[in-house]
């Protein structure tokens, strides 16, 4: 990435699509969203506005905040989304945006993204005993990708299964497998609902894949090499399934695919043509 | 508005500064927490982002080892970070200082930590009109504010409560005092001391003794570090053109080097003779009496170096 136009380091977010389609398909506005350092799918599937993301990603002026954020820190006040680079940092936040909607009687939830390790985090579990303690709207997703970095899930985490650490703050815990966005849309449903009636938090496994590396030019080689073969690109899986089920045509892919490429590609178009921000403006917006 | 933190609604804060807020405002709104100082203040991050504005409690300044990462990467560059998109309108309120032995985790000061973070504003008052006008502009800001009292400013009486200097006729009605606005508590000629919080007390009390001496000493309160009152403190110096900087947190990289690079900045040629800091030495805060007692900026360290710059210089 070095020299590119795309500053910085990039964690991807392909193969872990369903995890975000699945649970922000269920909220709207009024709900809030906080991703981590790998944010790109979520922020777009809770509706973070595409133009101004992508000109965040390449520094630009006309990007979410204007250059100052970057990748893993995007922000979208209009849709309550924000992101953070620092692992299960965002759990506080988000439980605060939930506690913050009850106290002022206002609609709405609060679902914090975390991966795997960030359960292993102290922030992790002093923020789900507040939500426990509390009965705080909220949803912690984990995107288990089975990986931190390198360090494989078996090798740094003492229980196979994190949803089972809800028993601990009194919360509803459930684990999707198979990176299925049918099942994660049915689990997500669930979760939602328990929160909107006020019945508290849920912990969310879904079991996803990192299809890349844990940014551009990992090559993941230290994974089994028949671990990275067997991974699956969950998007032309689910495509198939569609096809195969009659649930889509074909016509019916190819023109929602052909709508989405031509808003990606005005994406990166205005990302890539817009102005970079005076370089004085790093000084501006320290304070309200 | 609430209020959050540790030992806040029934004790009414370690420190006495909630007493009675949980039967006036209610427990929804005035919370004790689990200690879990990194869960409540991202909680109380969140929750200012979602239009609250939150007050946060920590007893102990030295507790902000255990949830700085909430702080310093997250609380303190939202604002920035979002391009203004997110406001974090949270206030701290916070402890520090020694001098009633209770050891190296329970005695720092701490104002070049959360100083150094871009985006936090840090005020300490020496008094109490002072506490209520800093207190409410902070309240009334919509940044992280970081409202830092010395624990012997309290008002407890077994942390060597009441200094007179301390007491003040508090108005009823709403005031406020600007961020970085210094206070002159004492003009004088010959030296400048500048203190915060408990040295400027400390100050007052060396000024009373170097007046005997022939020795006039002009007492600035800083009141604000962040942001720091740098044009007050060097017009005072450029008027006595000698410099006493006191401070309880630690020598280096501090508030009594900040304030010397004012000086070396806009015109060391203003003094008369070099300047001296009384500050706490760079080791932890030792427990034994005469060891801490030996540490801390106390008058005697604040009048010798008063003496000092006036012997080693041009008169």
């Amino acid at each position: 990435m070095g020299k590119g136009p795309l500053p910085g380091e990039m964690h991807q977010s392909f193969g872990q699509e369903p995890c975000a389609v699945g649970v922000c398909a269920h909220l709207g506005k009024d709900d809030a969203v906080g991703a981590g350092h790998r944010p790109h799918h979520v922020a777009v599937a809770h509706g973070v506005d595409l133009n101004k993301m992508v000109a965040e990603l390449f520094g630009k002026k006309t990007g979410l905040s204007g250059g100052r954020g970057g990748h893993m820190h995007l922000y979208d006040a209009n849709v309550n989304f924000f992101s953070s680079g620092i692992i299960a940092e965002g759990m506080g936040p988000g439980a605060g945006m939930a506690l913050a909607r009850k106290m002022q009687g206002k609609p709405g939830i609060a679902v914090a993204f975390v991966g795997d390790g960030a359960a292993n985090q102290g922030a992790f579990h002093e923020v789900l005993n507040m939500v426990g303690l509390w009965k705080l709207p909220f949803i912690c997703v984990i995107e288990d990708n089975k990986y931190g970095v390198s360090v494989s899930k078996k090798d740094s985490t003492a229980i196979d299964r994190n949803s089972d650490r809800a028993s601990s703050y009194a919360l509803a815990g459930e684990y999707v497998g198979g990176n299925d966005p049918d099942l994660i849309f049915a689990a997500a449903g669930r979760a939602v609902e328990r929160a909107r009636r006020g019945e508290g938090g849920t912990i969310l496994e879904l079991e996803t894949e990192r299809l890349h590396g844990h940014f551009i030019g990992d090559s993941g080689a230290y994974r089994p090499e028949a671990e990275r073969k067997a991974m699956k690109d969950p998007i032309p899986t689910y495509r198939q399934r569609l096809l195969a089920e009659n649930a889509a045509t074909p016509a019916d892919v190819a023109a929602l695919e052909a709508k989405v490429q031509t808003q990606v590609d005005e994406a990166m178009r205005f990302g890539r043509e817009s102005a970079y921000p005076d370089a004085s403006d790093a000084l501006q917006r320290l304070y309200a | 508005m609430f209020v959050i933190g540790e030992d806040v609604a029934k004790l009414g804060g370690v420190f006495g500064t909630t007493v009675g807020m949980a039967d006036e405002f209610g427990a929804a709104r005035v919370i004790d927490t689990p200690i879990s100082e990194t869960g409540f203040i991202g909680i109380a991050t969140g929750a200012a982002m979602a239009g609250m504005r939150p007050i946060v409690e920590i007893a102990f300044v030295d507790f902000i080892g255990v949830c700085f990462n909430q702080i310093y990467n997250f609380a303190a560059k939202t604002h920035y970070m979002s391009g203004g998109q997110f406001k974090v309108p949270l206030t701290f309120m916070i402890g520090y200082g020694g001098g009633y032995n209770d050891a190296a985790q329970h005695s720092q000061t701490l104002f070049a930590t959360l100083a150094h973070v871009p985006g936090i504003r840090v005020v300490t008052p020496a008094d109490a009109y002072d506490a209520k006008g800093l207190m409410h502009t902070c309240l009334r800001d919509d940044n992280v504010t970081v409202w830092m009292v010395h624990k012997r400013l309290w008002g407890l009486g077994w942390l060597g409560f009441p200094l007179p200097k301390a007491l003040a006729t508090v108005p009823e009605h709403d005031y406020t005092i600007p961020f970085g606005q210094s206070r002159i508590w004492r003009e004088g000629t010959d030296v400048t001391i500048v203190g915060l919080g408990l040295t400027v007390h400390n100050a007052l009390t060396a000024a009373d003794q170097l007046a005997a001496e022939g020795i006039s000493a002009e007492v600035l309160d800083l009141r604000s570090v962040v942001p720091l009152d740098r044009d007050g403190v060097f017009k005072s110096v450029a008027k006595t053109g000698r410099l006493v900087v006191a401070d309880e947190d630690y020598l280096s990289f501090g508030v009594t080097s900040e304030v010397l690079a004012v000086i070396a900045e806009r015109d060391p040629s203003v003094l008369k003779a070099p300047a001296v800091r009384v500050a706490y030495p760079d080791v932890p805060v030792p427990f034994s009496r005469p060891m801490e007692e030996f540490c801390l900026p106390n008058v005697e360290r604040i009048v010798a170096a008063a003496r000092t710059t006036m012997t080693r210089g041009k008169r």
